[in-house]
């Protein structure tokens, strides 16, 4: 019987918290590389290494590598290998395909759903066969887990919705006007939120951003950051007909845009919709603007419940997602198993990984 | 006969398919997915295949565009209908209007294969070997095809109006396109279907300069207020005066007015030629 196995090992963002991560990162993945390729019994290795974890993933001749791998890893980076074995992970077999289905299919992330991850894993596997260290086992668990990720993502509604106030507001503008890239945005407060919403809108692709404040010169740095104009804040009623989407977060205690401004707005470009985004308290929009045609105002309190059923939606389809990978793995590494146990080859390095796949339905 | 089919046998696998393309869709909606619009296109794809085969024997049978009775004009309304969503449904994020397009063929395809009145009777050689009779048929009967996938597109509009001004943006909801995408492809669909029924007009027109006996006002009637109809709504809405939910509402009106005008249209015709074919292949 081959004591052969699979594993990963390494640091996520559930137990190490941003200041551990920061030591954790690596800096030089090349070099990293060349030090695990002296590890004994080292087959295969991959190196997950984002700004929420650090995993490797390997294949080795025993289990007893996996510990060289985090040795070498500790050393490198520096950090204690008792401190770094009380918040790692570290599974092998079934548990660690699972695993990477889980990562690939953004299960694991810090917000549950989201796809970047996936471009992630997809970038550590292709430097991984770029520099030789995948062989049959790890082609086989990478290829199984983008398809097992993208099977998740269609067949379920891991990925749908956001869950903070911005990624919401930045989503409820593309039920408006779809692609962000003509939008006008105008931000109307440049606090914490504004800041953070007018960031969320550049990230998502609108490009002509306006902000507008009582301080000019905020203003002017907060624009400064965000590649944006800035606006008379005084003026600002004349200037709301020409902008899509008009954020606001001030913290003036009564309403700065009236119904009247904003009819008067819509007047002016009447075929095309106006998203009046809310995010004061006390609210910077007169409520009664949401009666005027095509203007859609929305404010903290509607955010938030979007958010809270998103998220709600989301928790829900976990466990569906958690079964379908789970069936997935299990399938896999029955395969993989077999595999291992017949393959019964010498100890090799991972730049010599075996060939030929083992062939699953998984 | 093709691949030893009928025309009918081919009809009912254009229903068929446009049925599983719906319930596809509805199956996606069911389970929470995400909706599988590449599927649902092909789908829909193999329908219009199908029905393009049938319509196609009907057409090679009666000597010309096969409009010969009302199962006719329902058949090439919902193939018109799917013929433009094929060619949009590839630039919009539309697997919702690819899912109301195939509920639109489904309906009317199945509707007209289930009532055996309306194939009772066809006329075949009805535009009497004059192009421009056909061409003028072919391109109205087009048009209200158009026409009927603006009010799914509009449906979609109004939908989306709702969920925005309601503020519930998931469920099914989270399905449709941005509202401006719907508008844009209301304001292209208003602007092709009234092109289409004016030039079929046109056409018309020269037919009726010279045989005015033949023409019946009634059927001359119906279709002019049709083509008014979709003329004004697109008129006011370029010009800024009726938009949003109005002017979806409209769209559907005139959706509306081209269903009924298609019973002005085939009470019209000239006296029936030929009895339909057997209908021994349903």
């Amino acid at each position: 019987m081959s004591e052969a196995c699979l594993f990963v090992i390494g640091a996520t963002h559930h137990s190490a918290p941003v200041e551990v991560r920061e030591k954790l990162a690596v800096d030089s993945e090349a070099a990293l590389r060349q030090e695990l390729s002296s590890v004994g019994g080292l087959r295969e290795i991959a190196l997950l290494n984002t700004c929420n974890r650090v995993e490797f993933y390997g294949v080795a001749a025993n289990e007893a590598a996996a510990d060289h791998v985090q040795a070498v890893y500790c050393a490198r980076q520096k950090f204690q290998v008792g401190e770094f074995e009380k918040i790692r992970i570290r599974l092998t077999g079934r548990e660690a395909a699972l695993h990477l289905f889980e990562v690939a299919s953004g299960l694991d992330s810090q917000l549950v759903g989201e796809n970047e991850i996936f471009g992630q894993v997809k970038e550590a596997y292709a430097a991984a066969q770029t520099h030789g260290s995948t062989g049959a086992v790890l082609n086989r668990l990478f290829q199984k887990a983008f398809q097992a990720a993208k099977h998740v993502r269609t067949n379920t509604g891991i990925s749908s919705g956001r869950v903070s106030i911005a990624n919401v507001a930045v989503d409820l503008a593309t039920n408006i006007f779809g692609s962000l890239a003509t939008a006008k945005v105008l931000v109307l407060g440049t606090g914490e939120i504004g800041e953070g919403t007018a960031k969320a809108f550049k990230s998502r692709g609108a490009e002509d951003l306006a902000v507008a404040s009582r301080s000019i010169q905020h203003a002017t740095e907060v624009a400064g950051g965000l590649a944006a104009k800035t606006v008379s804040f005084e003026e600002r009623d004349a200037h709301i007909s020409t902008y899509d989407i008009v954020v606001c977060s001030t913290s003036a205690p009564n309403t700065i845009l009236s119904t009247a401004a904003v009819a008067a707005a819509i007047k002016r470009r009447p075929a095309r919709p106006l998203l009046l985004i809310d995010l004061a308290m006390p609210r910077d929009i007169e409520a009664s603007a949401a009666d005027l045609q095509n203007v859609f105002l929305y404010n903290l309190d509607d955010l938030a419940k979007i958010a809270e059923a998103n998220r709600a939606a989301r928790e829900a389809e976990i466990a569906r997602c958690r079964e379908l990978l789970s069936e997935r793995a299990s399938s896999l590494w029955e395969h993989v198993q077999r595999y291992l146990d017949q393959a019964g080859q010498p100890t090799q390095g991972p730049a010599s990984a075996p060939a030929e796949a083992p062939r699953t339905g998984a | 006969m093709v691949l030893d089919l009928s025309d009918r046998q081919w009809l009912w696998c254009a229903a068929g398919l446009y049925t599983a393309g719906f319930l596809l869709g509805t199956a996606s909606i069911v389970r929470g997915g995400r909706m599988r619009g590449v599927l649902i296109y092909c789908t829909i794809l193999a329908g219009y295949v199908a029905q393009f085969v049938g319509l196609g024997i009907r057409g090679k049978e009666a000597g010309g565009c096969p409009l010969g009775n009302e199962f006719e004009i329902f058949q090439f309304t919902a193939w018109s209908a799917t013929s433009i969503y094929l060619l949009i449904g590839v630039k919009f994020r539309s697997s919702v209007l690819g899912y109301f397009t195939s509920c639109l063929g489904a309906a009317l395809t199945i509707l007209s294969l289930s009532i055996p009145a309306w194939d009772a009777v066809r006329r075949t050689h009805i535009f009497g070997g004059n192009p421009w009779i056909e061409l003028h048929a072919s391109l109205a009967i087009f048009s209200y095809g158009v026409f009927g996938l603006l009010a799914l597109t509009s449906t979609l509009f109004l939908f989306r109006h709702f969920s925005l001004k309601s503020k519930r943006l998931g469920g099914w909801f989270s399905f449709l396109p941005s509202i401006l995408d719907l508008d844009h492809i209301e304001v292209r669909l208003l602007g092709a279907g009234a092109a289409l029924l004016t030039m079929a007009l046109v056409f018309g027109a020269i037919y009726f300069t010279r045989d005015t006996p033949n023409v019946g006002h009634f059927k001359l009637a119906a279709t002019v207020a049709v083509w008014l109809v979709a003329a004004v709504a697109f008129a006011l809405r370029i010009s800024g005066r009726l938009l949003s939910k109005r002017f979806a509402w409209t769209c559907l009106a005139l959706f509306a007015a081209a269903l009924l005008s298609l019973g002005a249209v085939d009470t019209s015709r000239h006296p029936v030629s030929k009895p339909a074919a057997p209908q021994s292949t349903q």
